[in-house]
């Protein structure tokens, strides 16, 4: 195949370059002035995932060089997937942050051509999970009581989240209701600008139901300004939350973990992607590192390399199935 | 009482000396980012931050810092709009009204001072109630429902006409084009793409400052260039210095406009480019028998100068009573309490009490730092216009467009505001005033989410509307700003 014979040559080049003894890991690959796209303007998710990662592969002396970050905004990803693609396709020296909202986004076909196939899945860096929140007095006292409202009458509960239809916000929310078997399409769903909007609106009774993340939730949770309905996470999640049920605990199944992450270019030589996996993986093992993924917000969450992949793939085709099912408009392929 | 004693232990914090002089670097660096029209304090802030954490700052101080940069911003925008016609940010562009005809005239310098007074007294009195009223403000403040930001907004909106100049039809037109421009993008409330031409790069929709740079900085320099860079460049002197008569006129406008910036900037949902807009217009329609607002009238750079910092502080108050960000920079500035191990929210007050006391301190201490700043500078500014037109205006340019790219990285947003600037041109040619088109555009966004949020939460009952007091309220004075040319033709 083109792709391997492809792979095979960039795999030799790193040898060419002059190699530092102490930094030459990884199956002889050095990073020379490696780069990590946040697919945003500064200040946002992806930003920090490129910054404070960076950062701390560079103090930890995991990654020897440092990695510069280069802010790509535009079309949440898309102007980033796209420039990877037309421009970088073999660069071992780049990669990307990624998030479950990504994959949402390429299983409506918002990244242009390009899909799942088209970069190489690096890994997990951390996650946080979906919440179901409601003010403090709201009429739910559990998932079970928003779930038979939702059934008796869908359009009887406002609910609202910083994302539009079809959005990661919107998934949530959408997915308790499939999985209680009501049509997502009945609910009554309000887009926000962004979850502190829609904190707002919760506490000003304006909407019911905010299916928030948990890192947002946190102040207004321990200060009991609102009550968690269900995280929506495999197990339960810890410190303030470790009285939170999850959804499943209660009957409904569905999973939200919001995982952040890195993906490269479709042609990154092995040697490359398996050095940048095999980062993460000691990341995810240094002693300093769980301090720092608090500071993102995020949760343990640390699929590296084929995991991850798997991961990816299977999520991107679960949500192409729901935005099919619920005759979300997407874009043609 | 007890808040000045916690107010008291925030002022030790905030008067060390590391944080005064981060304090000092902040209010300088804001002010920088708020000349510079291709760069805002949401984007400097987010930049700043690993520094704060590289350099291992305590909480506090690096809040301090950070802070200092967002409410700093506040006192650079004015500066280009003033002297060059090019507002530095969103909620500067109303001070280009009456602070360019003034720099024309050769009173730009009076005019930096006068706005400079004017964003001291609306953050400084803002930063007063901030201390004492914080909590209830912010309870109120989240009752307000969509529904009421439609109000809010279309009340906005019914004053364009107020803002355009001359002619009202023109400026009617141009607002609407605005609203046009906001509609390019995903649509929030169903996902389907708009206006987009199948390009990715549209998706997000039309930055502000894409379109402001073109409009403005772009269609000023084609128009110097075809008048061959003499015909109406601001003067540098000629003009009387700012006299004390004229502070005290603008003494009740601050005040209006303070409490007009401050009640804006507290709700979540509304911001500083709203609150400049209403306090201008207001002025405007009140002192219509004796103001000469459009050509240079003091009270309409202290306006929105005023409102503009005032709304400013007014967004810390959802942030640090409830730990909600009602922008996008106070939600950076909350990301940054939570890389911190902070968690912001309703608690903070009580568990780092330093953080939040310490924090509003050093906003008293770095008001008086930027009016220090920026009073003995305004001759300095002012001078930035003997540099000659051919090298200030291009370096300017230069500038912005260096800021746009280096937040997008993305020629294609180059491309674009130099299609607005050939737009803006044109529009100077015929008359057509940009101000309302930057409004519309501001306003339109935010008209339009409101208005759907209203009518997804009502299932589409447009009672829903004027279901409150308030927004009943706001319509009302909707119908009487759009009645008020004909009533007062009627009068006279």
């Amino acid at each position: 195949m083109q792709r391997r014979a492809l792979l095979l040559s960039a795999a030799v080049l790193p040898f060419a370059a002059p190699a530092f003894v102490t930094a030459a890991r990884a199956q002889g690959f050095t990073p020379q002035n490696a780069e990590c796209i946040a697919p945003a303007a500064p200040g946002g998710g992806f930003d920090l995932t490129c910054r404070l990662t960076t950062r701390m592969l560079a103090e930890t002396g995991i990654v020897p060089q440092p990695i510069r970050t280069q802010n790509m905004p535009g079309g949440i990803g898309a102007v980033a997937i796209n420039h990877i693609n037309a421009q970088r396709r073999a660069d071992p020296n780049v990669i990307v942050a990624v998030s479950t909202g990504s994959w949402v986004l390429l299983s409506q076909g918002r990244f242009g051509r390009w899909s799942e196939n088209d970069v190489r899945w690096i890994g997990a860096i951390g996650a946080d999970y979906g919440v179901i929140a409601v003010r403090r007095d709201s009429r739910f006292q559990t998932l079970a009581d928003l779930v038979n409202q939702l059934r008796a009458d869908p359009a009887s509960v406002p609910m609202g989240a910083g994302g539009a239809v079809g959005s990661q916000d919107w998934h949530k929310a959408a997915l308790v209701a499939r999985a209680t078997g009501v049509d997502p399409r009945r609910m009554r769903y309000v887009p926000f600008e962004g979850g502190g909007q829609s904190m707002a609106a919760l506490l000003g009774g304006h909407i019911q139901v905010f299916p928030g993340d948990a890192s947002e939730v946190r102040g207004q949770l321990e200060a009991g300004e609102i009550r968690l309905l269900a995280v929506l996470a495999a197990n339960r999640l810890p410190g303030a939350f470790a009285a939170v049920p999850t959804a499943r605990e209660q009957g409904v199944e569905v999973e939200w973990p919001i995982v952040r992450g890195f993906y490269g270019p479709p042609q990154m030589p092995d040697a490359a992607y398996n050095y940048w996996v095999e980062a993460l993986r000691r990341l995810h093992a240094h002693p300093a590192w769980p301090e720092q993924r608090a500071a993102q917000g995020l949760f343990e969450f640390n699929l590296v390399g084929a995991e991850y992949e798997a991961l990816a793939k299977r999520r991107t085709a679960e949500f192409r199935q729901l935005a099919r099912d619920v005759g979300l408009v997407t874009q043609s392929q | 009482m007890d808040t000045l004693a916690l107010l008291g232990g925030g002022f030790a914090v905030a008067l060390q000396p590391h944080n005064l002089a981060l304090a000092l670097v902040g209010c300088v660096i804001g002010t920088a980012i708020g000349v510079l029209p291709g760069i805002g304090p949401l984007n400097a802030i987010a930049l700043l931050l690993p520094f704060c954490l590289a350099l291992k700052l305590p909480p506090e101080s690096a809040l301090i810092l950070l802070t200092a940069v967002y409410y700093g911003s506040g006192y650079g925008g004015r500066i280009t709009a003033i002297l060059l016609n090019m507002p530095g940010e969103p909620s500067a562009v109303l001070t280009t009204l009456d602070g360019h005809p003034l720099a024309k005239q050769g009173r730009g310098g009076a005019a930096l001072a006068i706005s400079g007074i004017g964003s001291f007294v609306g953050a400084t009195i803002s930063v007063v109630l901030m201390t004492f009223l914080s909590v209830p403000l912010a309870k109120v403040a989240v009752a307000f429902s969509p529904a009421d930001y439609v109000a809010l907004i279309a009340f906005a909106l019914s004053l364009l006409g107020a803002v355009g100049g001359g002619s009202a039809p023109k400026a009617w037109a141009a607002g609407c084009l605005g609203v046009l421009l906001a509609l390019v993008g995903v649509d929030s409330g169903t996902g389907v793409e708009r206006f987009t031409g199948g390009t990715l790069e549209l998706l997000g929709g039309l930055e502000f400052t894409v379109l402001a740079i073109g409009l403005f900085a772009i269609g000023e320099i084609l128009l110097l260039v075809e008048s061959r860079l003499r015909a109406e460049a601001a003067r540098i002197s000629g003009g009387q210095r700012l006299t004390a008569g004229e502070v005290i006129r603008c003494i009740p406008t601050m005040f209006r406009s303070t409490a007009i910036g401050f009640v804006i900037g507290v709700l979540p949902g509304a911001g500083a480019s709203v609150a400049s807009a209403l306090s201008y217009t207001a002025e405007k329609r009140l002192n219509e028998a004796n103001g000469t607002f459009g050509q240079g009238d003091m009270r309409g750079v202290a306006a929105p100068e005023t409102a503009d910092n005032a709304a400013q502080i007014g967004n810390l108050v959802p942030m640090l009573s409830l730990g909600i960000p009602g922008s996008g920079t106070t939600a950076v500035l909350l990301g940054a309490l939570l890389m911190y191990s902070i968690t912001p929210g309703p608690l903070l007050f009580e568990q780092r009490p330093d953080v939040a006391w310490g924090l509003i301190a050093s906003m008293y201490i770095g008001n008086c730092i930027l009016l220090l700043l920026n009073l003995p500078l305004v001759g300095v500014f002012a001078r930035l216009l003997t540099v000659p037109a051919w090298v200030l205006y291009p370096g300017v340019l230069a500038l912005s467009f260096a800021g746009v790219y280096a937040v997008s990285n993305s020629a294609f947003d180059l491309l674009l505001a130099i299609g607005f600037g050939v737009m803006g041109w044109l529009f100077r040619k015929l008359d057509v005033p940009l101000v309302p088109i930057v409004l519309g555009f501001v306003l339109g966004r935010m008209l339009e989410d409101n208005l759907r949020r209203a009518m997804a939460l009502s299932d589409g009952n447009v009672a829903e509307l004027v279901a409150s007091p308030v927004s009943v309220a706001l319509w009302a004075m909707t119908g009487l700003a759009l009645l008020w040319p004909s009533l007062r033709l009627r009068r006279r």
